[in-house]
């Protein structure tokens, strides 16, 4: 759809890295819970449990995406379903994550906020902010890094020193982990450990999610910079290859895997399609709700 | 009515905002146990608890960040910036995130945050302690910017920018803290927060200010009317939206108008008000608008700030000026 300019702007896609939403979103309650996302947020905004139609519609600019139109597709937001939006500043989501954290302390909720973002956030000062300040005050936050390798366009290895990005809780005094983010199963299994530590008092927590990209760091991305045999290997450790071996080891049949994604191809291409036929966000409404 | 000190008045305000709302917190550097710099917090933290009035890390983004998210959580945090100077490492959070979020999301999602930046200088302080960073933020859409010049005013803006549901730069003129007047604490009817106001009448030439530059121009009026000239004085107190209703009704009036800010003239607010009031009242000006502001440097050092800074002779020069056309 964006190369139909049917969807036009930058798109940024999680192939590739579909479970740590999956997973992380299975181990919250997003009835309370909030979930603090980059521009990479598509899945997240799905895990959450954005309905498909708004989501598409909101990259088309229609009036009933979940944004009417007026965020597209790296800033949405959904906060009905516990989704606090997308952001395209590297890293601005983990201080604003930790003042929803600080909101615990006052309605005694129990409540988590999860930042999500990728490895070059590391190097931002404000999620040192967050991080400093979300142990000083032992908030309950996850912080979760996508660990792409990428930072865009770069590799993550030529702009720090250590590369296992989880040592950096060490100075904070943070629970930490490092784990194998295209296993859905590790990624629900740490998220709940994590959550279970911060709603006990205990957080905040880091977790590393190791992944890769599928495809370019934006759509029409030639990802000359990575070799192509890199992205060949990384299709075969994908999150739904991984988990179609683990279901398949299961017991799964081959009947009942195929069934499951035809079910959801066409869940996909139905709310594309309903999607097309909304009506477009109104241009002489752009003005409106600069103030409450 | 009481007499208070302005810095004493935003403290009233802000004591009977927290009274009235449980959901109001108080959060920057060194607000809770020393009650601030300036002081304005004194006594918050005593009276209403470590949770409600919050010392946080020396780290401006994250103070913003922290609002924003307890904000969305449905509490009405007021953040104080130390200096002016120091909101410049929290800018990305107010342009990036604090200004944009609520019109993106339709105004679902609300952030009544406020943020209190003692600004402007002539107190001896230096670069990064004494700047007027107005401009940068009235550039910025999705934010009021709004500035006190009085005890009165503080009190009663302080807790109008508190309720409002929009994200509010709330300016104080620094150097006029420690200056006394007459507040009404028991009234509630006051005057909108969004509205200028016209300080003193006049018929000749209007001036326009806000914050500290409004007593310099009161000051400047007076002795201006010893030269037989009555000089209109307009309190802008809202930058962001302009009351312009008011300012072209003044200035149609008078013909004549400077506007006087410290920050620098250039590209400084003034630019703004003087290419709308042109577009609006040209037929009605008998001399250019005249800007009175700033140099277009970095703040100089303390010894120096005398001759940057506006003053009354810049102000009354600009009013000569005016005559010449």
């Amino acid at each position: 759809m964006r190369i139909e300019e049917q969807i036009v702007g930058s798109v940024h896609l999680c192939i590739g890295q579909e479970a740590i939403p999956v997973g992380a979103c299975a181990a919250l309650d997003l009835t309370r819970d909030a979930v603090f996302a980059t521009y990479r947020g598509h899945g997240w905004a799905l895990a959450c449990g954005t309905d498909p139609v708004a989501l598409f519609s909101e990259l088309l600019g229609r009036e009933t995406g979940t944004n009417g139109g007026r965020a597209g597709s790296a800033y949405l937001s959904d906060p009905d379903h516990g989704f606090y939006g997308e952001n395209s500043i590297v890293g601005a989501g983990a201080p604003i994550a930790m003042g929803a954290a600080l909101a615990a302390r006052y309605d005694g909720s129990g409540r988590v906020a999860l930042t999500v973002f990728g490895d070059g956030a590391m190097n931002q000062g404000a999620v040192h902010e967050a991080m400093n300040m979300a142990s000083a005050f032992d908030l309950p936050v996850v912080f979760l890094v996508e660990n792409n390798r990428y930072s865009e366009l770069t590799p993550i290895a030529a702009m720090v020193r250590r590369d296992d990005l989880v040592s950096r809780a060490g100075p904070y005094d943070m629970r930490a982990s490092r784990i194998d983010g295209n296993d859905v199963n590790a990624v629900r299994e740490t998220i709940s450990e994590a959550v279970a530590t911060c709603r006990a008092g205990q957080g905040p927590v880091l977790i590393e999610a190791l992944t890769q990209r599928l495809v370019g760091h934006y759509i029409g991305d030639a990802q000359v910079y990575r070799p192509h045999a890199e992205v060949e290997q990384a299709r075969a450790k994908e999150p739904i290859i991984v988990l179609s071996a683990t279901l398949r080891a299961d017991g799964v049949s081959e009947h009942e895997l195929a069934g499951i994604e035809t079910r959801v191809r066409a869940e996909v291409a139905a709310a594309a399609t309903a999607a097309l036929a909304a009506p477009p966000a109104d241009p002489t409404a752009v003005k409106e709700h600069l103030y409450g | 009515m009481t007499t208070l000190a302005l810095a004493k008045a935003i403290n009233e305000g802000l004591r009977k905002a927290m009274e009235d709302d449980p959901k109001v917190l108080v959060m920057g550097e060194d607000v809770g146990k020393l009650g601030g710099v300036f002081r304005v917090t004194d006594g918050l933290q005593k009276d209403f608890g470590e949770l409600r009035v919050i010392d946080t890390p020396l780290a401006e983004s994250g103070i913003i960040g922290t609002a924003i998210g307890l904000a969305l959580r449905g509490y009405r945090p007021v953040c104080e910036i130390q200096f002016d100077g120091f909101v410049f490492p929290a800018a990305d959070q107010i342009i990036t995130q604090l200004a944009k979020m609520p019109m993106r999301s339709l105004g679902e999602l609300k952030l009544p945050v406020v943020i209190r930046i003692p600004c402007g200088g002539g107190i001896g302080a230096v670069e990064h302690h004494s700047e007027s960073p107005e401009a940068y933020f009235t550039h910025t859409s999705g934010l009021r910017v709004v500035a006190c010049s009085n005890p009165a005013d503080g009190y009663s803006m302080i807790q109008q920018a508190i309720r409002c549901d929009d994200p509010v730069i709330f300016f104080e003129p620094k150097r006029r803290y420690w200056e006394k007047a007459e507040v009404d604490t028991a009234g509630a009817d006051w005057y909108p927060f969004d509205a200028a106001k016209i300080v003193r009448p006049g018929t000749d030439l209007t001036l326009i200010a806000y914050g500290p530059m409004v007593k310099t121009c009161l000051e400047a009026a007076t002795a201006a009317e010893e030269d037989g000239r009555s000089v209109e004085v307009v309190d802008l107190r809202s930058l962001n939206p302009l009351d312009s209703a008011l300012v072209m009704e003044s200035v149609k009036r008078t013909g004549r108008c400077a506007v006087v800010h410290e920050a620098p003239v250039f590209s400084g607010y003034g630019a703004e008000l003087a290419a709308r009031i042109t577009e609006t009242c040209f037929y009605r000006l008998e001399a250019p608008v005249l800007r009175v502001g700033g140099f277009s440097t970095p703040y100089p050092p303390s010894r120096l700030e005398d001759h940057y800074l506006p003053d009354l002779d810049r102000v009354l020069d600009a009013v000569d000026r005016s005559f010449t056309f």
